[in-house]
């Protein structure tokens, strides 16, 4: 276990170097010109551009600035005030992007977690309901609900829901956009997020409910099952203790990789359509602003739950399947 | 003769697919006493499984069509709902089945599964079933049991997870023990092993058993009486003695043919079937096995009904061939020596 875990530490911190280093050479590459350039603002003065240039660091070569960042990200997670040079801080606003995540984080875990329950949940109900009919017309109307779910793009159903329960009606069902802290009001935080996490847990739901509806179905035809039956154990025992419990093994890893994604800022559609400023939403201003600094900060931010739930999808999986654990 | 424990009439099955209506089984008698041994041999598809799991309603579907009657204890268990049906399977008449690597769900202890079929159908304990299940896995020859049953299937070996399943199957002292091709997927050397276990057990819990097998050496030892099947339908019956004394079908013959024997003379071929099992779908015109019978002859365009043909004793077969033709016939044709026509 021990061994596990260093080798799960060591994997992770390569994985976020690799990822640090790919960010930066993208960020290199496109030609956005010169940082110093746009943050010197409309007709600056020559010195003015080589001032910044210097006082950022961008006349060093390309691998110092690197190191230099990633020096900065490692300054920026140590507690109290910094310099505006010693943090990553955004070339648009100068802001230290460690705090400006840190600000997004209570939205975007409120979003993500409300949202991975439902999507859990209903998954788990469509696939498990479309898999005990399967063929019939109930299992037909269902799995194509579920294409329909996976096929509706974020941005299309959220601003259609926004538009339609929050926006037009004269007294709307629910509130447009905002956010309230769960700390301020509870019941508030939950109505705000509603439409939200309905928004980002549709296409989940009909993605898990169709992986699990065919893994029932493969685990169906089974040896084990037919000698469950055999047993003359009930059909309810046979589908939850021998079906159901065997099918969501692969889920887990599933499930931790898009939990870590949506944590990690990948609800970057969702937060931009409901105007929640969490992490996506902050990842989404700085790629419009071609702002490096927030975007290897969110990047970062994002390889970090990556990696850090796959190594516990793993740790699930053993707990969940036998036959892979280390004797 | 005692009235027998369980007897299938006219057993017929058919599954609707959509390459048409194949028919698994297509007429099937016999007759199980209690504490015998009955062996059902024959070629993959040619119906041996899907009778075994029809007797105890696993291949009940939608598409499937039933015929016939399978009487337990003077019940139907073709006609029995699927309620009360499950309270015959498992406890009285258990399956054993072919692949111990896959029966066994292997997210389960072993122990746990063994309660599992306990407690479905005993209302005892936990513990009571817990301290069963241990006794039964000593009974079937697994060593220091009760640490093992506490290991996972994937931490069995094949021999030990058939005997396991065995374990199972007996746990609740069924009446017919079915066992479905239980040795294929082990080892020579552990195969011996299971038939002598399934052998005493059956003694033991004085139960009857159903053996399956493609394998006429399987059921050399132990059964008492044979039934070979070929597309569906039962070809020969008779008892072991007289089938493997007196053959009576060509097909019969095949198989015997086909079991590799240390006496054999040096050099000489190991005999085999020509060609393949008919599809199911579109079975040939008359005796099913003609187009692979090297004796075949104008009379076998029409299908022979399985009569006792033999005058001697009780021996059932469904070939056109007078009686002493065939026994001019067979050995030659059992050592390979005779071409198909």
């Amino acid at each position: 276990m021990t061994a596990f875990v260093i080798r799960r530490l060591i994997g992770m911190v390569a994985v976020l170097i690799a990822v640090s280093f790919l960010v930066f050479i993208v960020f290199i590459l496109i030609p956005v010109g010169d940082p110093a350039q746009r943050m010197a603002g409309k007709n600056p003065s020559q010195q003015n551009i080589v001032n910044i240039r210097k006082k950022w660091g961008f006349d060093k070569p390309f691998y110092v600035q690197y190191v230099r960042m990633l020096q900065k990200a490692g300054t920026g997670l140590l507690p109290g005030p910094h310099g505006e040079y010693d943090v990553l801080s955004s070339f648009q606003n100068r802001q230290n992007v460690a705090h400006q995540i840190e600000r997004g984080i209570p939205v975007t875990f409120s979003l993500c977690i409300g949202a991975a329950l439902i999507w859990v949940l209903l998954g788990t109900l469509v696939g498990i309901f479309s898999a005990v009919t399967a063929g019939r017309w109930s299992d037909r109307l269902v799995t194509t609900l579920a294409l329909i779910g996976i096929s509706m793009p974020v941005f299309f159903l959220g601003i259609v829901l926004r538009y339609f329960l929050a926006e037009k009606p004269a007294h709307p069902l629910f509130p447009d956009g905002e956010y309230v802290p769960l700390t301020k009001d509870p019941v508030q935080w939950a109505y705000h997020l509603i439409l939200p996490w309905f928004a980002l847990s549709v296409l989940f739901i009909g993605f898990y409910g169709r992986v699990l509806r065919s893994n029932m179905l493969d685990t169906m035809n089974e040896d084990f099952v037919r000698t469950a039956k055999a047993k003359g154990l009930d059909p309810r025992s046979v589908l939850v203790k021998h079906v159901l419990r065997t099918s969501l093994i692969p889920l887990v890893s599933l499930f931790a990789l898009d939990f870590a994604a949506v944590l990690g800022g990948g609800a970057i559609l969702t937060e931009t359509v409901f105007e929640l400023h969490g992490v996506g939403w902050y990842a989404a201003q700085s790629v419009g602003d071609l702002d490096l600094p927030p975007i290897m900060g969110v990047t970062l931010y994002g390889a970090f739950f990556i990696v850090l739930f796959s190594a516990i999808a793993d740790v699930v999986y053993a707990l969940l399947d036998p036959r892979i654990r280390p004797t | 003769m005692s009235e027998p424990l369980l007897e299938v009439k006219g057993l017929k099955v058919r599954f609707t697919t959509e390459d048409g209506v194949v028919r698994a089984v297509d007429g099937v008698d016999f007759e199980l006493e209690r504490g015998k041994v009955l062996g059902i041999v024959g070629e993959s598809g040619s119906g041996k499984s899907v009778t075994a799991m029809t007797m105890i309603g696993l291949t009940r579907a939608p598409n499937t069509a039933f015929e016939g009657e399978v009487a337990y204890k003077g019940q139907d268990l073709l006609a029995m709902s699927e309620r009360r049906l499950r309270d015959v399977r498992g406890n009285e008449i258990a399956m054993i089945f072919q692949d111990p690597m896959t029966s066994l769900n292997p997210v389960y202890r072993v122990g746990d599964q063994i309660v599992e079929a306990i407690l479905t159908h005993d209302s005892v304990g936990k513990r009571v079933a817990r301290q069963r299940a241990v006794e039964l896995l000593r009974e079937v020859g697994i060593p220091n049991p009760n640490n093992r049953a506490n290991d996972y299937p994937h931490q069995f070996s094949g021999g030990m997870r058939q005997r396991a399943m065995i374990a199972m199957a007996i746990a609740c002292n069924p009446d017919v023990l079915i066992a479905d091709e239980p040795t294929t997927a082990l080892d020579v050397t552990i195969q011996a092993q299971i038939i002598e276990l399934i052998d005493k057990l059956k003694d033991d819990f004085n139960s009857s058993v159903i053996l399956i097998t493609h394998d006429l050496g399987v059921v050399a030892d132990v059964a008492d009486e044979i039934l070979v099947m070929y597309a569906g339908r039962v070809v020969e019956r008779g008892s072991k003695r007289s089938l493997f004394y007196d053959p009576q079908h060509p097909y019969t013959w095949g198989l015997l043919g086909s079991i590799p024997r240390l006496d054999r003379p040096k050099g000489s071929r190991l005999a085999s079937i020509k060609g393949a099992p008919p599809s199911l779908i579109n079975l040939p015109q008359g005796c099913k096995f003609r187009p692979r019978c090297p004796h075949a002859f104008d009379r076998c365009v029409g299908e022979p009904e399985l009569a006792n043909r033999v005058e001697e004793r009780r021996h059932l077969d469904r070939c056109w061939l007078g009686v002493d033709e065939k026994r001019s016939v067979r050995s030659a044709t059992i050592k390979g020596e005779v071409a198909t026509a």
